[in-house]
């Protein structure tokens, strides 16, 4: 489902943020990325989504490689991947409702169908009842599972997050790594990056940690 | 959709670059119907095709008679005033108040002249007219009293030149007002536009509404354009009926056609999208997520 091979990443500046990183996630896995700020983590997850390139190596996303697909063809593949980012990036210019709406709009979900998705998604996160609020009046926690509503409403089938749990008091991660948990369990592959080894507990997952770019087994 | 809610979301914003579009469009628009109205009466003028010829001096008044007849029996001349050179005299000396001099002259300097009007009404016919008199040995030259109108019809081509550089540059000005407007629009959309590509949307997807702002602001303006030259070619009308009634003159205002106002408003709505296309070509790849 997603596999790396002796993957390398060189930005402009000159910095080597992953240094022949290979690894293979099974379809319905899940899995947890670990490591300290910089080490690695968001370039590699950024690697999935394409939006960044590889210098060398090979991603294969969905039997697609990553690394070599046109721009033409990149917003297909992201539209197979829900994504949950470490700043958020909800829209503040509109409803909850809206901002979950979002994929489905741009991916020509037709309206009705769209909203019953929405709601289900909402639902999902518990957010139901907050449809119509506007993102700014939400807590930090609420803002979070919003995240996770617009990554899940189009039923991707691999799940990506950034941090997910970071500015989170710790009854808020656990709630929010519960519910990834339950996507995994209805057969969604999750990959997920956080620095928080609270959430390493109880974990059955496999765990992958970086160190300075490099994947420590 | 979403370009109609765009527009009406800042209506003071949209209403300002409409209505620049509009004014600017209004002139060129303005100035073509001006140059209309001055056809139409170029036209009205030319339909009268008079031709003056002027005998020679030394022509006996047998050969006056047989010019009268034949041009009598010329089939494109349907009337002839002869005017004698002693009248002609005559009329020079009342006319000008020089009758003293007219007298003092030893012999009759004017000739011997007709005025015709010719059947035919297309200008060349009157050149061709003009040039198959000219030939006739007892005359000495053919004036063509239209000619005047020709130098109207000249200088309609000169200023037909003027509205066509005009609209360039006001094409021109579009293009860069549709420009702005939309790069401000990118700018200001730029986290939308930015979780969009995140979650999967094309640059086909992104570019539509951005494209469609531009060619309805175009078109807007364009209608805004439309309304200002009715408005105002209806106002002078009225003015130039009161004028032209004291001349005893029926005279009606050349209105823009219903063809040239969807030509205008065709035209102003595609420099609007091309406007908006090249704004958008230029500034969403900048916003790549990072």
């Amino acid at each position: 489902m997603i596999s790396f091979s002796q993957v390398h990443k060189r930005y402009p500046n000159g910095f080597d943020a992953l240094k022949n990183v290979s690894f293979a996630l099974e379809s319905g896995e899940m899995a947890l990325i670990t490591g300290h700020s910089g080490a690695g983590k968001t370039t590699l997850l950024k690697l999935i989504a394409a939006i960044e390139r590889p210098t060398s190596g090979s991603i294969i996303v969905n039997g697609q490689n990553v690394g070599t697909l046109r721009s033409g063809a990149i917003p297909f593949l992201r539209r197979n991947l829900g994504l949950v980012f470490q700043d958020q990036k909800i829209l503040f210019d509109r409803s909850v409702f809206d901002n979950v709406l979002l994929p489905l709009q741009i991916s020509g979900f037709d309206a009705r169908s769209s909203a019953a998705r929405v709601r289900a998604a909402l639902d999902k996160v518990r957010l139901l009842d907050k449809e119509k609020a506007r993102p700014i009046t939400l807590s930090g926690g609420e803002q979070q599972r919003l995240c996770v509503a617009r990554a899940i409403v189009s039923r991707p089938s691999i799940l990506i997050a950034d941090e997910p749990t970071s500015n989170l008091d710790a009854d808020y991660a656990r709630d929010i790594m519960d519910m990834f948990k339950s996507f995994n369990q209805v057969g969604v592959t999750v990959l997920i990056a956080t620095h928080d080894s609270e959430l390493l507990g109880n974990a059955q997952q496999r765990v992958f940690t970086l160190r300075q770019g490099e994947l420590a087994t | 959709m979403l370009a109609l809610k765009r527009l009406l979301m800042s209506p003071l914003g949209s209403l300002l670059s409409i209505s620049v579009i509009g004014i600017a469009f209004s002139l060129p628009a303005g100035i073509y119907g001006m140059l209309e109205n001055l056809e139409a009466v170029a036209g009205q003028f030319s339909t009268t095709p008079q031709l003056s010829l002027f005998l020679k001096l030394n022509t006996s008044e047998e050969a006056v008679m047989d010019v009268k007849s034949r041009l009598e029996h010329h089939a494109g001349i349907t009337t002839i005033q002869f005017i004698s050179k002693e009248n002609a005299l005559q009329e020079f000396g009342q006319s000008t108040g020089l009758a003293d001099i007219a007298k003092s002259f030893e012999q009759n300097p004017l000739p011997d002249a007709f005025v015709i009007t010719a059947s035919s009404v297309p200008s060349y016919q009157l050149d061709e007219l003009q040039a198959e008199l000219q030939k006739w040995p007892e005359i000495e030259h053919v004036q063509l009293d239209s000619a005047w109108a020709k130098r109207l019809e000249a200088m309609l081509g000169l200023g037909r030149l003027a509205v066509l550089m005009l609209s360039v540059l006001l094409s021109v000005a579009l293009l860069v007002v549709t420009f702005n407007v939309i790069r401000l629009q990118i700018l200001t959309m730029r986290d939308e536009i930015e979780v969009s590509k995140l979650v999967g949307a094309t640059n086909g997807f992104i570019r539509r509404p951005f494209l469609y702002f531009g060619a309805l602001q175009g078109a807007a303006g364009g209608a805004v354009a439309l309304l200002i030259t009715t408005l105002g070619t209806n106002l002078i009308d009225e003015q130039l009926k009161n004028l032209m009634h004291l001349y005893d003159i029926n005279w009606q205002l050349y209105q823009l056609s219903l063809g040239d106002s969807l030509s205008l408003l065709l035209f102003s709505a595609s420099l609007g999208w091309a406007g908006a296309w090249l704004s958008v070509e230029s500034h969403l790849w900048q916003i790549e997520p990072r």
